[in-house]
């Protein structure tokens, strides 16, 4: 795991700035920050080149608008009809989430904690998921929804992005679980309490570290998600997600950068601001994939 | 036989084991619990997998019923499509390209700020990741934008400084349009990898780098003696992720130039959907069957691939750790 300081973060330390003064941090600090503006220079361009008209963006380099106008964002969430693919996506992200914490939060529960016959079959089937690139089988997944009556709802795709859950989601929780101490449930059972309130009153409400990275990585996956969207919405375009509904922009209006780079900042910024308050669980989850 | 009997009964547990049934009864709320995501495991997991090898002796357009069972002829078919090839080498060609940079350069920048004293660097390490959460089939487009040739800031700059005379056309020129989309991906997701050498450094304890440099290690023998064989075993696990993310490039290759211009950047994902799904211009039939059977194929080459390194992987943590 990412250790995360107990103190308070480094930056609110009274002068870091002269604590960590060292003459290599000083050359460290000066090589890596016009690789990082290069870095992020893509983002800039795309949120400058959201308030220009497209003259502006045609005309020259600069960053700043002359005068910053919102029509790109008008245009862009009412004629490309980003407002509904947004929507969109959060249905589809908020219900995946809440599917696959559940699911995987039961799974690695009883893995975690309980024995029982046929418990190694299923953590081999578990681990046989990760070598299965998803491009390969978008086929049958696409047919199956499509045989379940689903290919003109969200549901289909739902379902679909919650289905590929990755393995490391289970062993977070599985590892998690087994750690905890056994008196927490006996106490709860001695009152009583059966196996699914102890599951979902005692356990589940423990594991909130977890449930919070799992969250965050499913989030994450839902809202980038963009094959299987592609391919189940190739016949219903009201249900296109922000990636999809943008690549069909493009293809409609791709003379209209302004609207296109407004397009794409109203879909990339949420998740950007998600990841800056939320890094720590981004960060724990995607160390947690090296550590199992 | 008596004696036998009684031998058994006297090592018998004094409480006799339950049978399975009884132990598998006992069980019922684990087997309950483990239903919702074993249910969705196996439809999108497992299900796909058999369906596509049925899929694969299929001629069938995905429009109408009519299935007709071909035996191995698309599988014929696609052993002679040189545009099969052509994607198939591509998809490795990005693998073998897109991994080492990954993972060095991510390498280079973890060791650069793994370093509790340097108050930046969780500010590097943000900046650094920001691509990482970003939609990638937004990217891709933006990136379409950056890299264009009429007003495109890349070229623009490049004119400008007078490295170029003229703007080169990255995403439009079969010689360069895969190596920009390679450029691209790496940007991408230079920061996960990044992320998981931190993670494996962070087990490094730092009382060692103290020892190390009373013992007057400088730098290079540090990283080469003690940051070097403790980040092995990590280093194959993290080699073998970045291998298979490197095989998941559909949104940014599709976005960026849809395989083209000539198929010169299409890469196997690609070729399966626009054989599968069709272009929306390009009036071909979609061939769900012909497309399975290429994906089966591709599936199969991959898998051997990832078991040769398995046991790779395997040979290498048996060796001892050098001193």
């Amino acid at each position: 795991m990412i250790q995360e300081p107990k103190q308070p973060p480094v930056w609110l330390k009274p002068r870091w700035w002269i604590t960590g003064n060292r003459p290599r941090h000083i050359i460290t600090t000066l090589i890596l920050l016009p690789i990082c503006f290069v870095w992020i220079y893509p983002f800039l361009w795309m949120v400058s080149a959201a308030f220009k008209t497209n003259a502006e963006i045609f005309a020259g380099l600069n960053l700043l608008p002359e005068n910053p106008a919102f029509g790109n964002f008008a245009r862009a969430w009412t004629e490309a009809r980003i407002g509904r693919y947004f929507f969109n996506t959060l249905v589809i992200t908020v219900s995946s989430c809440v599917i696959v914490v559940v699911s995987t939060a039961m799974l690695g529960y009883v893995l975690g904690r309980y024995k029982f016959p046929g418990k190694r079959l299923v953590i081999a089937l578990m681990v046989a998921t990760v070598f299965l690139p998803q491009g390969y089988t978008i086929i049958p997944v696409f047919e199956l929804i499509s045989a379940m009556g689903l290919s003109n709802s969200l549901l289909g795709i739902i379902l679909g992005t919650s289905g590929g859950s990755p393995i490391i989601f289970i062993l977070l929780f599985t590892g998690y679980f087994s750690r905890l101490p056994h008196e927490l449930e006996e106490a709860a059972i001695i009152d009583g309490a059966g196996f699914f309130r102890v599951f979902w009153q005692v356990m589940l409400p423990l594991s909130k570290p977890i449930i919070a990275t799992v969250a965050i990585m499913q989030t994450l996956h839902a809202w980038n998600d963009f094959l299987l969207p592609l391919v189940l919405t190739l016949a219903s375009p009201g249900l296109r997600t922000l990636a999809v509904g943008i690549y069909a922009f493009r293809g409609e209006f791709f003379v209209d950068w302004g609207g296109m780079a407004a397009a794409a900042t109203i879909s990339i910024t949420p998740i950007i601001i998600l990841f800056l308050f939320m890094q720590r669980y981004f960060v724990e989850g995607i160390a947690g994939a090296v550590k199992q | 036989m008596a004696t036998q009997d009684l031998n058994r009964l006297a090592s018998a547990p004094s409480r006799p084991e339950p049978g399975l049934w009884q132990q598998i009864v006992k069980a019922r709320w684990c087997y309950l619990f483990m239903l919702p995501s074993l249910l969705l495991t196996g439809l999108f997991t497992f299900y796909p997998i058999f369906a596509s090898w049925y899929f694969s002796f299929l001629d069938w357009s995905g429009f109408t019923d009519t299935k007709l069972l071909v035996g191995f002829a698309n599988y014929r078919e696609v052993m002679g499509d040189a545009l099969f090839w052509g994607a198939f080498r591509r998809s490795f060609i990005f693998m073998l390209v897109s991994v080492p940079l990954q993972l060095v350069f991510s390498l280079i920048v973890a060791v650069v700020l793994n370093d509790k004293s340097f108050g930046l660097a969780p500010l590097f390490r943000t900046l650094f990741f920001i691509p990482v959460v970003t939609t990638t089939a937004i990217v891709g487009i933006v990136m379409t934008f950056i890299f264009s040739p009429f007003n495109g800031p890349v070229n623009r700059i490049l004119v400008n400084s007078g490295i170029l005379n003229q703007p080169i056309d990255f995403l439009g020129n079969p010689q360069t349009a895969l190596g920009t989309v390679i450029g691209v991906f790496v940007w991408k997701w230079f920061g996960i990898t990044m992320i998981y050498w931190l993670a494996a450094l962070q087990t490094v304890p730092s009382d060692l780098y103290e020892a190390a440099k009373l013992d007057g290690a400088g730098r290079w023998h540090i990283f080469r003696y003690i940051i070097v064989p403790l980040l092995t075993p990590f280093a194959i696990v993290i080699t073998l992720i970045t291998a298979v993310g490197s095989l998941n490039v559909f949104a940014l290759v599709q976005t960026m130039t849809a395989g083209g211009p000539y198929y010169s950047s299409e890469v196997m994902e690609v070729y399966i959907y626009r054989t599968a799904f069709g272009t929306s211009s390009g009036g071909s039939v979609p061939r769900l069957g012909y497309a399975s059977a290429a994906g089966v194929f591709f599936g199969l080459a991959v898998m051997v691939i990832t078991i040769f390194q398995g046991l790779a992987a395997r040979s290498m943590r048996r060796k001892p750790v050098a001193p």
